[in-house]
């Protein structure tokens, strides 16, 4: 348990042609577009250069696949459909069989093992119809333990290559594992690769967990645990799965924290009752700061990415919305006034979004808001949606879906930001955070 | 099976008492996963005769331990001040007990505003109680959010349950 939470793979990128070769006329997806129309593109088994790499031939192109399908941006060419399929990573593509059952794109891969139980993965991108390569050629070396991660490597490589945003499918999760009757649940923070893959869980069930957060480097998960009796804060090093509870003041709950997006400190609210405000904290030791001082609730802070504000939940208008102020307190700005009730902001890690949760008429949305309060869209609807979590990129939240009733249940869901491709992640889960890319 | 069920935690909760922790013990306060008011030691389920006056089961049942909230308030009824007046009164008149608040809220609402929520529901009653002459010192607040709810439909009929205070009586032992 110890070293399999982290013992992923050292990947070591080794480009096949030294610089990237660009295309002349970029195949692209653009993603902004509203009408836009998944990419047809084919991923045929890897290449098995070795023996013993036979295994892992045919698992590493149905990830690549699924990432990029999953994206709701590419659209599979199922295998049966294909004329000719490649028999060696270095022979010329026939590009002929590839237009003909109008594959855009086409990734070619081999992988083979190169001893002490590691595997090396190799990959090109082609625009069939312009029959050139689309970037260069790359190699992945690592443990086999994490083939997984090689095939994310590759289909972020592709994504990348082709819609122009950043990567985000080499990332992880940490979110609640819940089990048993909603009166009685069962919770534990665990941890699995972005597509719910590989979960490992990283506390028992003897205590209520909640909103577990990435560190910004990824080694550490911060959550709130009634492991005492009373919510409270624990740091949790990923690498050792050791974790501490951080320094509480007498008489108070503390819950909700969230890091500076350089690592060093948190902001949290913390409870007297008589007041929930919002405060800060450094974790290399010293006094907490106070960032709000006010009689209303004051709850669910968020840094933005450069540091120098934090967007956080305020019901001082007499309802719940959303407000900025400076990472040192002060003075804030309220950003929502639509109809309803907002909370659980989260800053996009671009900066430019906010990802938000609203209550309006009975319904729970997701939505998004420009960080200034304009240009408000929201994502989705249902019986209570929640606590969106940002993926690396910037592109897609995913949230926590509960469904109605006594035998309600959450599910984790994905969205990209344009409102499209829904999709559910896993069940019985709540409160996801999304890693940073993996180095 | 309600009724079921309610009796053998009324009974772990009756056992619990009768052990001698230090103040505010972990596991007393917090039986088993989660919150001894979450699960149901309701007052009216049972009926149950003569109860000692000065026994735990007395407050929990004949006074009620449980006191309800408007939608997204945290001020205390009528209702529930007199409720929360008789509790003072057993909490006064039995000085070796003390007591955690527990706070909850319904389902309609995000997990962390809820939180907030229920803990000032939870320093309402305490604040109360307080008020009526029950050391601060015998009192701990705990909020448990929409995280144990009692009744769990969706519906109001549920939610109004929901939306409560809990005062567990802990074991004795204030020196």
């Amino acid at each position: 348990m110890k070293t399999k939470v982290l013992a992923l793979v050292s990947l070591v990128f080794v480009s096949l042609w030294g610089g990237a070769i660009m295309a002349q006329s970029p195949l692209r997806i653009e993603i902004d577009n509203p009408n836009i129309e998944p990419m047809p593109f084919a991923v045929p088994a890897f290449i098995a250069e070795t023996a013993g790499a036979d295994q892992y031939a045919q698992r590493l192109a149905q990830v690549v696949a699924a990432d990029l399908t999953g994206s709701g941006l590419f659209r599979e060419i199922p295998e049966n459909a294909f004329i000719s399929t490649l028999t060696s990573f270095d022979s010329p593509v026939q590009f002929s069989d590839w237009k003909a059952i109008n594959a855009q794109a086409l990734v070619s891969g081999s992988v083979s093992t190169v001893g002490d139980g590691q595997i090396a993965v190799k990959f090109r991108v082609y625009d069939v119809f312009a029959e050139q390569e689309l970037g260069g050629g790359l190699q992945f070396v690592g443990s086999t333990d994490g083939w997984r991660r090689m095939a994310h490597k590759v289909a972020d490589a592709v994504y990348s290559r082709i819609t122009g945003e950043g990567p985000y499918f080499d990332s992880r999760v940490t979110f609640v594992s819940e089990t048993g009757p909603k009166n009685a649940r069962q919770k534990r923070i665990a941890i699995m690769d972005y597509d719910g893959k590989n979960t490992q869980f990283l506390t028992t069930d003897q205590s209520i967990v909640l909103a577990p957060r990435f560190s910004p480097d990824g080694n550490s998960v911060i959550y709130t645990s009634y492991e005492t009796g009373e919510p409270q804060m624990y740091l949790l090093d990923l690498s050792t799965v050791n974790r501490r509870r951080l320094a509480e003041q007498p008489g108070t709950m503390t819950f909700a924290p969230r890091f500076s997006p350089d690592g060093q400190s948190i902001v949290y609210s913390l409870t007297t009752g008589r007041n929930n405000d919002i405060y800060r904290m450094s974790l290399g030791g010293g006094a907490a700061q106070r960032l709000t001082n006010d009689p209303t609730i004051e709850t669910a802070p968020s840094f933005s990415p450069d540091g120098d504000q934090i967007v956080f939940e305020s019901d001082r208008s007499g309802t719940q919305q959303l407000y900025v102020m400076s990472a040192i307190g002060g003075e804030a700005t309220r950003i929502s006034f639509g109809q309803g009730r907002y909370s659980a902001p989260v800053w996009s890690p671009r900066g430019d979004l906010i990802a938000f949760t609203k209550q309006n008429r009975g319904r729970f949305h997701i939505g998004v808001m420009n960080a200034d309060g304009s240009g408000e869209r929201l994502l989705t609807a249902s019986f209570l949606d929640e606590s969106p979590t940002w993926a690396p990129n910037g592109r897609v939240l995913m949230f926590t879906r509960e469904s109605a009733g006594a035998g309600g249940s959450s599910t984790l869901y994905s969205v990209d930001i344009s409102g499209r491709n829904l999709r559910p992640i896993r069940q019985s889960a709540s409160d996801p955070s999304w890693s940073p890319l993996l180095e | 099976m309600k009724t079921l069920s309610t009796v053998v935690l009324m009974s772990a909760a009756l056992g619990l008492s009768a052990c001698s922790g230090g103040l505010f013990d972990q596991n007393n306060r917090l039986g088993g996963a989660g919150a001894n008011g979450a699960n149901g030691v309701g007052g009216s389920d049972i009926t149950t005769g003569a109860l000692a006056p000065n026994s735990v089961a007395y407050f929990d049942q004949t006074i009620g331990n449980t006191v309800l909230f408007a939608v997204d308030q945290s001020t205390l009824s009528d209702v529930a001040r007199a409720t929360l007046a008789q509790q003072a009164a057993w909490l006064v008149a039995n000085p070796t007990y003390t007591a955690v608040v527990e706070g909850h809220a319904d389902e309609q609402g995000t997990r962390i505003y809820n939180l907030n929520l229920g803990s000032s529901r939870a320093a309402a009653v305490r604040d109360f109680l307080v008020s009526q002459g029950v050391s601060d010192a015998r009192l701990q607040i705990v909020t448990y959010g929409k995280e144990r709810p009692l009744e769990i439909c969706s519906e109001e009929a549920c939610y109004a349950k929901n939306r409560r205070s809990v005062t567990v009586i802990g074991a004795g032992a204030v020196s």
